[in-house]
């Protein structure tokens, strides 16, 4: 499968399977105008990473998708359907699922009540004995205080319960960060298992070294605008050009 | 010190039926304020209304206690909810101190409304026949009726308790309490769950106006005292935990009582020198967690 | 989250401020000095300044300190009570009788202020609320307020022997001589390094902590501060009224002044002025209508919030594009 880049504006995207589609989308904190025309798309099944440095812009991004942000414009279309004016509850209906950054899981819930919480907005989530199965960890944990576990149970209860959600479209922000190297591989073993069967997923990484090994393609975001985009195949050629962007 | 058994265990009752008016109001106050992050200084009123929609649902309609017990917190919780989609959620945004403000204007209102209907006096409400009468324990004579409250009122806050802390609702509103942007981001409908959470609160507080109707009167003004010793019972218990607002109630109702008996000059400022006590000693309230 | 004066101060001005103040102090006190002389009922009036003195005082703690005190009663009623039994029982001159209550007021202040300091907004004005009405169940057991009749016929006095209070032109350049005292203290106290503090708490505490402010102190001064000139307004109070009841030490007065300062508009220096001057002359228009007075006010506490925020101060300042 050979991509092309969206870099040039102009010219139109590639046809056909776009799940989501993100054209010129601005958005603000209050005051701060932190995306400037953000445009980018991700297709069926596909992986999609936006890499960049602290502050570029990538969670502003997707909480603009998710319709979390205070003020956005420009268009965003998810599965053929304008969802750019939509509330959030509406967003998730339509399939889409949100893991924050800060993982959300809630204190005044126990753990099965944090899994069980998000309801289904497709059918064809996983059921629980599927969830146990990929995380089994959190079978024993059920009746602890959500807050009470471990961070890398916590990111897998983050992403557990999405996926009880039956939504196809998973966003994911920075999903690694701060675990060991032992609870990020099967994170990316369950991401890896999600794309066999058939999940699209956005992801937000810092550690492009794991994205690697999950990821399709890529946009490289800066100042709240998408500055490059290449596929997979093309990382090791674009490196040097990666480390600058990152300042790594 | 000589203790008049009786008379005593009648106070402790009495204290015990405030106690269950501060549990049901002071809970209700919790939940709205959890979710709305605004003290419903209109809690007051609601209860009144609450009292006088039985009273209206006997006199002008013939309907009696047993449905007024059904009947009342529904009417008076859709006038609540009416009025968190018309006047509360333009306050979202905004200091919390608003909403004392508004609710506060509100209250004003609903008191003032009915007070120019019907003055200051209190309507009378007959105990409803299958409660009236006693029972001779041996060491005290219980009425009925009183019994009745409390342990109606106990009920109601453990189904309360129960319906926050052991249910699927339950942990949605506790979701959305602590975070009501991500569990929107979810799909549930969380403007929604706000306006039904206040109707609930509103309604406890009018299911103790028909509880109240017919040991008080059915006054106006029967709502204005009673708010400011559960801001003070709030306060003693903090907001913590709903179970916490529902001991913090019946066990200062209980207090009172107590009061009511040994020193008798103190009771109706006895609350609000325990929150102070409280305050220089937990000013997190305590069950709250410090602010 | 807007803090509740954000609404109401405007954004800075390319006018100095202190001008337009100035000015405006100036107009304000002109024509009041000129009432006397005028047809307008002097009592109106002076009840007037002893609300436009209190509610200026509350103004201070909410305006610029963001602490909202929903039982301001208690100052005004618990100086009116000493003071009213200062001259009425213990037969003090009424220069003295005002310091005893302003003291009274003051005490009180103290007392309250380290309790209800410990907690902030909502709760602070749940306190506040509680200790007030622990009060007025105080005063309405304690013997020496006569409860429900309330201090009456207090007798007016000279003032340092030679000012006859009995006089109602000589009453209201003393009243007025009260309000703008306690106004300048207010104002000079505004705009003071110890002012300068308060917004900046007020503003964003955890930073001004950082900055190695002692917060819990200034709140606790602007209180006492807020808390002793409204008992001063309550002890003149007295004078005009000749009485001392426990309409003053009820809820319902607190409720009253934090109404006359939102419609005046808060955070503003003369917001409070002209609130208690409106809501007071609607009260005496309104009088015949009983409780609908009540239902009224409620029904100006919710357009206010919902729509009129700034107040009347408040608005015209931001139509001017001036602080005022």
């Amino acid at each position: 499968m050979v991509e092309t880049t969206t870099l040039d504006r102009t010219k139109p995207a590639s046809a056909g399977n776009a799940l989501l589609s993100v054209r010129d989308l601005q958005a603000w904190y209050g005051e701060s105008h932190i995306l400037h025309g953000m445009d980018f798309e991700v297709r069926t099944g596909e992986v999609v990473t936006l890499l960049g440095r602290n502050g570029a812009g990538k969670t502003t991004t997707l909480k603009s998708v998710m319709g979390i942000i205070g003020k956005r414009t420009g268009a965003i279309t998810f599965d053929g359907h304008d969802i750019s004016r939509a509330s959030s509850d509406k967003i998730a209906r339509r399939g889409i699922a949100f893991c924050p950054e800060e993982r959300g899981i809630f204190a005044s819930l126990d753990v099965r009540e944090n899994l069980m919480l998000p309801p289904q907005v497709r059918p064809g989530g996983l059921s629980l004995e599927q969830i146990f199965e990929l995380f089994p960890n959190l079978r024993e944990r059920l009746k602890s205080q959500g807050t009470k576990l471990s961070g890398g149970e916590q990111q897998m209860l983050a992403i557990a319960r999405i996926l009880r959600t039956g939504a196809r479209f998973l966003m994911l922000d920075e999903p690694t960060e701060g675990l060991a190297p032992v609870i990020i591989q099967q994170i990316g073993r369950t991401i890896a298992r999600l794309k066999t069967e058939g999940f699209t997923i956005l992801l937000v990484e810092q550690n492009f070294r794991f994205a690697a090994t999950v990821a399709d393609r890529y946009y490289v975001v800066e100042h709240g605008k998408i500055i490059d985009g290449f596929a997979n195949s093309e990382l090791e050629a674009n490196m040097d050009k990666l480390h600058t962007y990152l300042g790594v | 010190m000589s203790i008049n058994i009786q008379a005593l265990l009648a106070q402790l009752l009495v204290g015990l039926i405030n106690g269950s008016f501060y549990a049901l109001l002071s809970l209700g106050l919790a939940v709205i304020f959890g979710m709305l992050n605004i003290i419903n200084f209109a809690h007051g009123a609601l209860y009144m209304m609450g009292a006088f929609c039985a009273y209206f649902l006997l006199n002008l309609f013939g309907i009696g206690y047993w449905w007024a017990l059904i009947l009342a917190p529904l009417t008076v919780g859709l006038f609540g909810m009416l009025m968190e989609r018309t006047l509360l959620q333009w306050l979202s945004g905004l200091d919390h101190l608003y909403g004392l403000l508004l609710t506060f204007g509100v209250a004003l209102i609903i008191q003032g409304v009915f007070q120019n209907y019907f003055g200051s006096s209190g309507l009378p409400y007959a105990i409803p026949d299958e409660l009236k009468g006693g029972v001779n324990l041996g060491f005290m004579f219980l009425p009925i009726y009183r019994g009745w409250v409390v342990a109606f009122s106990l009920v109601i806050c453990l189904l309360t308790w129960y319906l926050i802390e052991r249910t699927r609702l339950g942990a949605n509103l506790r979701a959305a309490t602590e975070n009501p942007t991500l569990v929107r981001a979810f799909g549930i409908n969380v403007p929604r769950m706000i306006t039904l959470t206040y109707g609930l609160g509103v309604g406890l507080a009018a299911l103790a106006g028909v509880l109240s109707a017919p040991i008080n009167q059915v006054r106006p003004l029967m709502g204005a005292d009673l708010i400011i010793v559960v801001f003070a019972v709030v306060v003693i218990g903090g907001m913590g935990s709903i179970m916490g607002s529902i001991i913090t109630g019946f066990a200062l109702g209980v207090i009172e009582g107590l009061t009511k008996y040994f020193y008798p000059e103190a009771s109706n400022t006895v609350v609000f020198v325990l929150m102070v006590l409280v305050l220089l000693v937990k000013p997190s309230g305590l069950t709250g967690r410090a602010t | 989250m807007s803090t509740i004066t954000q609404n109401s101060v405007p954004t800075p001005t390319t006018r100095r401020p202190m001008r337009d103040e100035m000015i405006a102090f100036a107009l304000m006190t002109i024509v009041l000095a000129v009432v006397p002389f005028t047809g307008v009922y002097p009592f109106f009036v002076m009840q007037g300044l002893c609300f436009a003195l209190l509610a200026c005082a509350f103004n201070l703690l909410i305006g610029y300190g963001g602490l909202l005190s929903f039982g301001h009663a208690m100052f005004l009623g618990t100086a009116g009570y000493v003071s009213a039994h200062a001259l009425k029982v213990w037969e003090l001159p009424p220069e003295l009788a005002i310091v005893a209550g302003t003291a009274a007021a003051f005490g009180l202040s103290v007392i309250t202020g380290l309790i209800a300091i410990r907690r902030q907004g909502i709760y602070f004005a749940m306190i506040t609320l509680a200790l007030s009405q622990l009060l007025y169940f105080i005063y309405l057991q304690a013997p020496f307020t006569h409860g429900e009749d309330g201090i009456q016929g207090i007798p007016q006095g000279k003032m340092f022997g030679v000012i006859d209070l009995q006089n109602t032109t000589t009453l209201y350049f003393v009243v007025l001589a009260g309000f703008l005292l306690g106004f300048l203290i207010i104002y000079r106290a505004i705009n003071s390094p110890f002012g300068e503090v308060l917004k900046a708490i007020r503003e964003n505490e955890p930073r001004a902590i950082s900055l190695g402010y002692k917060t819990d102190h200034y709140k606790l001064m602007a209180f006492i501060l807020s808390g002793t000139l409204a008992g001063f307004a309550g002890a003149l109070k007295v004078f005009v009224a000749q009485n001392a009841s426990l309409t003053d030490v009820h809820w319902s007065m607190s409720g009253e002044i934090v109404l006359m300062t939102l419609v005046g508009g808060l955070g503003t220096v003369f917001g409070p002025v002209v609130g208690a001057f409106v809501i007071i002359a609607m009260q005496q228009y309104l009088a015949g209508f009983g409780q609908w007075v009540t239902v009224i006010q409620g029904v100006i506490f919710v357009a206010c919030v919902l729509t009129f925020r700034r107040g009347i101060v408040g608005e015209i300042g931001h139509y001017f594009k001036r602080s005022l």
